[in-house]
């Protein structure tokens, strides 16, 4: 199967209320709140896809959008 | 279609509190009909009343904002006449349980064609933390400084009992769950409920000491198991999710239509 890679994670900071759930419970730690309590992204080579941030987002703030990329051997 | 041609982005950002689990809800409702290629102009959304209700203003189908538990009764109607749209009624536990109780049973006996959607976050929010039918026992609340002495509902067993032939639970914490329940819930020929454990971190979570919102889906993941797991089986204390029941039975509208066949056939003489 091919293996999803990270095209851009995109955040509507508009949205954002800073709940800090994305945060808490990305697996690899890639994102952060910044000084205006919103969520932002620091660490987006550690991004694995797994979209949770996404799925898990009450304001439905967050799109991790991805590119299919090489095979995963 | 993307998620966000389901939204109606003009009412965002949306009026409930940092991390409410509603909002999840709402992410996962909106996925689940997004994978199963909905007609969003054949989808009609009918709430009642409290900060669930709010969540008919936020998507694009066509959406009914009503009465105060009456969310169901609404819904029967439009499925009544239209019965070739999708139905779906979201409902806090207060919304569904409390006042619109004596509608839920109801719907669930006729089996109509709906898919009802428990928000259940244990308390009434909109109004200011008094406690629902679903908080359960020893549960601090503004109308409880001294904790609650009620038992609380089972929502899946209840609507076991009344009739529904479809019924399943999830939570917040489980958004990919959540969507798959949905999808099989609005898939499903009958009346359908789908119980979501939702977090009020503003009244509930901040009375009873539960934390913030993070803290209170740490609770969702660690009270709940999975059917038929090792961990539920091992502590049948924890919360079950899944799906409880799935059958057939005559479904409402089409019981209807028959008996409006018959009523109207050419008599012979």
């Amino acid at each position: 199967m091919a293996k999803k890679k990270l095209k851009e994670i995109v955040i509507n900071q508009d949205w954002c209320k800073g709940c800090g759930i994305c945060v808490s419970f990305c697996p690899t730690k890639v994102l952060e709140l910044d000084k205006a309590d919103k969520a932002t992204v620091v660490r987006p080579e550690d991004c694995i896809c797994c979209k949770m941030c996404e799925l898990r987002c009450p304001d439905l703030a967050i799109e991790v959008l991805t590119e299919e990329g090489d095979k995963d051997e | 279609m993307a998620v966000k041609d389901y939204l109606r982005e003009r009412f965002f950002p949306h009026m409930w509190c940092p991390g409410c689990g509603h909002g999840t809800i709402l992410n996962s409702l909106i996925r689940a009909v997004e994978e199963l290629q909905l007609n969003k102009n054949e989808i009609v959304m009918t709430s009642g009343i409290g900060c669930s209700a709010r969540i008919s203003g936020y998507v694009d189908f066509h959406s009914l904002h009503t009465l105060h538990g009456r969310a169901l009764a609404f819904a029967t109607g439009v499925k009544l006449s239209r019965p070739n749209l999708n139905v779906l009624v979201p409902m806090g536990d207060g919304d569904a349980l409390a006042i619109g109780g004596n509608h839920f049973i109801h719907a669930a006996r006729r089996n109509i064609d709906i898919t009802a959607i428990v928000m259940n976050n244990r308390i009434y929010g909109m109004t200011g933390g008094q406690f629902s039918p679903l908080s359960g026992p020893g549960v601090k609340a503004t109308t409880a400084p001294y904790l609650t002495i009620d038992s609380n509902f089972d929502v899946v067993e209840l609507a076991r009992a009344a009739g529904a032939t479809f019924v399943a639970r999830s939570t917040a914490y489980h958004a990919k769950e959540s969507t798959e329940l949905l999808k099989k819930a609005i898939l499903h020929k009958g009346f359908s409920v789908v119980e979501i454990l939702s977090q009020c971190p503003t009244h509930y979570g901040r009375k009873n000491k539960e934390g913030d919102a993070v803290s209170m889906l740490e609770l969702h993941k660690t009270n709940t198991a999975k059917l038929g797991s090792k961990a539920l089986e091992e502590n049948p204390n924890l919360v079950p999710r899944g799906i409880f029941v799935e059958k057939d039975r005559p479904e409402y509208c089409a019981e209807y239509d028959k008996i409006i066949a018959y009523a109207t056939r050419e008599k012979v003489s």
